[in-house]
């Protein structure tokens, strides 16, 4: 069986980390990943505050790309590709208006039986217990706030088989891997997506909230599954430091590169260079055999 | 035969679909009909008149009366037919309605199904015969279930007419519910004050016999003659010596380790316990879950002290008998809770608040404990988690209730009165305190009900704001309530010291089991279903049994009483004569060719079926025959349908008469 990838634009560009992270990790675990061939954007934010039959149509594209090419599962690590391509597939099937619809624009007939899956599911389909025995290095010395954002848990027809309120699918992995999580409040709260470039003060404003309360709560690192979240946290904190001088700042990892820490896979193929907030010293206190401080701006 | 047709427009309920002229005139034409006619409203006086008049003048025999559903007006056609001179069993209705103009809305397709309904019952009614009502003597007993304030005054009101009552609950003492709240809305009068006499006058009414710790464990019988399997729970402690002095509560070991059901796990109780001071029975009951002597065979220190020697650690649970004519269940209501909720129930918790495991969110009754004189905190207004003086407080209404996503699309109906009530208490003590309520209408519909909370905003200036809340967390002692001001169009964040939810009220859970065992219906969320929800409300579908209070739907004080004395009110009726009449749609064996083969017996639900022995004149047993009780037997059919040699036939619903309707709808 083949496991088509969908990367999404971000693997190219502010998330190349999650792409090379990912890859790296999978490669370890043996699962061959098939770039889906000719994808086109999912239409993310934009198509559906624009057009609903673009939104729906725009990810049905890659669908229908899937399925001629022989996939049955098909794994879009980011968290909105899954949630829109999912939500296609969702309203495809409830509304036989919309799907003619898309068909007229797709000129083909569209099938189901595709499985889109997001990253946390796939880590359960390949097993916990597999990825407790890949492990290689401790990664129990540093705590983890696993951060869900949005669009893994809600909304609750399309997302991950998990409590929506208060998920827990994360830790388990994080936990499979040898690592430390944290009980915090924050993990489901909003960091202002795609309100990023048009109202930066906003993405700020909720951003330090959630990396406030994971830090008052004891995290070393916070985890993500979504590349958005990942700008909004790790990047925006550039601009927090600036507005808020006693901050202090925390990495963020995607949950790929953490499990790729846990594996043994070596730093430089994780792509930590990426990161805003260096997570130098955070990779020093993970393996230092006394602590290490943790937080400090590139 | 001569036959007379009655096409009822109901209004306009039928009238606007069928075309009951049209329908009456076709009628006319069908073999035996000497008489057709319609009318707008067949069932008020003057239409029953007609059928009367039709009767006479023109020598009926039988009636088709085409209306609504035989379940509403049925009665009323025999009745007005008896009256005439004709048997009330050579009646039969068409349902037109129902069956025909409410679930139709073309007029030429809806009038042609009416004719055929209508000759249906044509054919039929020619097979029918004149039937005599049977009658059945009445056990004047009446068993209440459960003993709360609905309990309470069902079993008072209809003890006090003279007639015997068996009150039965489950828990230790009698009170329910209301012994538990502090003061009651709108009126702030103490409730246990006001609850506590009438809790007396039951245990000391002549005519009540009081069965506490115990549960309805089986129903026999019907209406006028139920026998009732009690199941008295095991006190391991002998009433009749037991003098309630206490000292064995106090002596016993384990004081701080079961939790209090009455102070709603605010504090504990030892494992020999009364629920309350105030208990009645004021005898106490060993938790034999958590008792030492139980888990482990040693202690015994409640037997040591006891000068009645009234510890019984042997003690069974017994079964007991009860003739009853009536039943009233009153079995109460439960609080919905928020913690995670298995798979399969049609609940769900609340994430967003912490799944319960925040001390200091608590619920309604929990609060009623705290505002209490006679609660964990002796009335002083502390909270769970360091006792110490709220001087934040939130309140939520609706959580649980009108929430589909929750599994709950109800309203509770008594939270907004309740809710203002705790936050009027809350103010009343802590002078310097804020107090927030969250909200999304306020239904305060009732007698003094709005005034109530208008004061509580307007004299004890507690802040209402429109709107949920998204989510309860706790960071550094405080809950951190965020939500939503709806009118002010802001996002609100509160730092309390003590969240009150007002969690919905929801069946008890073991109200579906009751409701089978009683045969009565139930709705999804295991409220006991009325018979009518506006002309019959405190009647169910299986005669005698009645309903009183929240077991039926949420409800408060005044009209769990309310409903309770007219639930007493239908069993004295029951009770105003020594003979009830019952259908006589009953099945009947044909001993001729019965072979005894008793396959009825064994697919009749309500054990109607006997074997009967036939015998000669010189007591040589000829063969066995099965044999029909009528008392028992509810006209199911189930019989009817299973034996083998058609020797079975149900009165009333014989095979001709069906054959009848089968063939007239062969001939369309």
């Amino acid at each position: 069986m083949k496991l088509g990838y969908y990367p999404g634009c971000s693997s190219a560009g502010t998330a190349k980390e999650f792409d090379t992270s990912l890859k790296e990790v999978f490669s370890a675990l043996q699962v061959d990943l098939e770039e889906l061939k000719d994808w086109s954007c999912c239409g993310a934010t934009s198509a559906h505050v624009t057009s609903h039959l673009l939104s729906v149509a725009l990810p049905a594209r890659n669908l229908l790309l899937a399925k001629n090419q022989g996939f049955e599962e098909l794994l879009a690590p980011c968290a909105a590709c899954y949630s829109r391509l999912v939500s296609s597939q969702r309203e495809m099937k409830l509304d036989e208006s919309v799907r003619m619809k898309v068909e007229d624009l797709l000129e083909e007939k569209v099938s189901n039986g595709l499985e889109v899956i997001n990253l946390i599911q796939i880590f359960n389909k390949i097993g916990l217990d597999k990825i407790k025995e890949k492990k290689q290095a401790d990664i129990s010395k540093i705590k983890v706030a696993c951060y869900y954002g949005c669009l893994l848990v809600r909304p609750v027809e399309v997302a991950l088989a998990d409590d929506m309120e208060s998920p827990d699918s994360m830790e388990a992995i994080v936990r499979a891997a040898g690592g430390k999580t944290i009980d915090w409040n924050f993990k489901t709260e909003c960091c202002g997506a795609a309100h990023s470039i048009a109202h930066t003060n906003i993405v700020e404003k909720l951003s330090k909230g959630i990396i406030d309360n994971a830090e008052k709560h004891g995290a070393d690192v916070i985890v993500v599954a979504c590349p958005m979240c990942h700008s909004n946290l790790d990047m925006r904190q550039l601009n927090i430091v600036k507005d808020f001088k006693d901050h202090k700042t925390i990495p963020v990892l995607y949950l790929s590169q953490l499990i790729g820490l846990a594996m043994g896979i070596d730093d430089k193929k994780l792509g930590f260079e990426a990161h805003y907030i260096n997570p130098k010293p955070l990779l020093e206190k993970m393996r230092a055999a006394t602590e290490v401080k943790v937080g400090s701006a590139v | 035969m001569k036959i007379g047709v009655f096409v009822c427009h109901c209004g306009e309920n039928i009238g606007r679909t069928v075309d009951c002229p049209s329908v009456s005139k076709a009628c006319a034409s069908f073999p035996g009909v000497v008489y057709s006619e319609d009318y707008k409203y067949m069932c008020s006086d003057p239409g029953q008149n007609m059928i009367k008049q039709a009767i006479r003048e023109k020598g009926l025999d039988a009636v088709v009366v085409g209306s609504c559903s035989p379940h509403m007006h049925e009665r009323t056609f025999r009745k007005a037919c008896e009256s005439a001179g004709i048997n009330p069993y050579m009646v039969e209705i068409a349902n037109l309605r129902e069956h025909c103009s409410w679930i139709h809305d073309d007029i030429p397709q809806a009038t042609k199904k009416a004719i055929d309904l209508m000759r249906f019952a044509v054919e039929r009614v020619k097979f029918n015969t004149p039937l005599q009502t049977i009658k059945v003597p009445v056990t004047k007993r009446t068993l209440v279930i459960g003993g709360g304030i609905s309990g309470i005054q069902a079993a008072l009101d209809v003890a006090n007419a003279g007639f015997e009552v068996v009150l039965v609950e489950k828990e230790p003492s009698i009170g329910g519910h209301m012994s538990q709240l502090s003061e009651t809305f709108p009126t702030l009068d103490c409730s246990q004050c006001i609850l506590t006499p009438r809790m007396v006058e039951v245990y000391q009414h002549p005519k009540i016999k009081l069965l506490s710790y115990s549960e309805v464990e089986n129903v026999e019988g019907f209406i006028g003659n139920f026998k009732v399997t009690i199941r008295r729970k095991a006190k391991s402690v002998k009433e009749d010596l037991c003098t309630g002095c206490g000292l064995c509560a106090e002596k016993c070991p384990i004081k701080k380790k079961a939790f209090s059901e009455f102070d709603e796990g605010l504090s504990n109780r030892p494992a020999i316990y009364v629920p309350f001071p105030q208990a009645v029975p004021n005898v106490p009951v060993i938790d034999r879950s958590v008792c030492t002597y139980f888990k482990t065979g040693k202690c015994e220190m409640c037997k040591k002290v006891c000068g009645r020697e009234a510890i019984d650690f042997a003690q069974q649970d017994t079964f007991i008998t009860e003739d009853v004519g009536s039943i009233i269940v009153a079995t109460g209501y439960k609080l919905y809770t928020i913690d995670k909720k298995p798979e399969t129930s049609i609940y769900k918790g609340y994430g967003e608040y912490g799944y319960g495991k925040y001390k200091d969110v608590i619920n309604g009754l929990q609060f009623e404990r705290i505002a209490s004189a006679s609660g964990p905190t002796s009335g002083e207004m502390l909270r769970p988690s360091d006792k110490k003086e709220p001087k934040k407080i939130v309140f939520i209404q609706c959580v649980g209730s009108r929430d589909e996503s929750k599994g709950i699309s109800y309203c509770s109906k008594i939270c907004c009165m309740y809710t203002a009530k705790h936050a009027m208490l809350y103010k009343h003590k802590v002078h310097d305190g804020e107090a927030y309520v969250f909200y999304m209408d306020i239904r305060a519909g009732g007698k003094n009900y709005d005034e109530f909370v208008r004061r509580a905003i307007e004299e004890d200036h507690v802040n209402y704001i429109r709107g949920r809340v998204s989510k309860i967390t706790e960071e550094d002692g405080k809950l951190i309530v965020k939500g939503e001001d709806t009118i002010a169009g802001l996002q609100v964040t509160i730092e309390a010291d003590l969240v009150v939810l007002a969690t919905a009220m929801v069946a008890q859970p073991e109200a579906s089991k009751l409701a089978q065992t009683l045969g009565v219906s139930y709705d999804k969320y295991g409220y006991f279903q009325e018979v009518h929800p506006k002309l019959r409300p405190v009647e169910t579908a299986t005669g005698g049994i009645f309903l009183a209070g929240a077991c039926h739907s949420p409800r408060d004080i005044p009209e769990c009483v309310a409903m309770a004395s007219a639930a007493a009110a239908k069993s004295l009726v029951l009770f105003g004569s020594d003979m009830l009449e019952r259908e006589p749609i009953v099945a009947k064996v044909d001993e001729s060719t019965c072979a005894g083969c008793m396959y009825c017996q064994k697919v009749c639900a309500y054990n109607a079926i006997e074997k009967k022995e036939i015998r000669d004149r010189q007591g040589k047993l000829i063969k066995v025959v099965a044999y029909v009780n009528s008392g028992l037997c509810q006209g199911c059919g189930t019989c009817n349908a299973t034996c083998p040699s058609k020797s079975v036939e149900l009165i009333g619903f014989k095979d001709d008469q069906i054959f009848a309707q089968i063939n007239a709808f062969a001939e369309v």
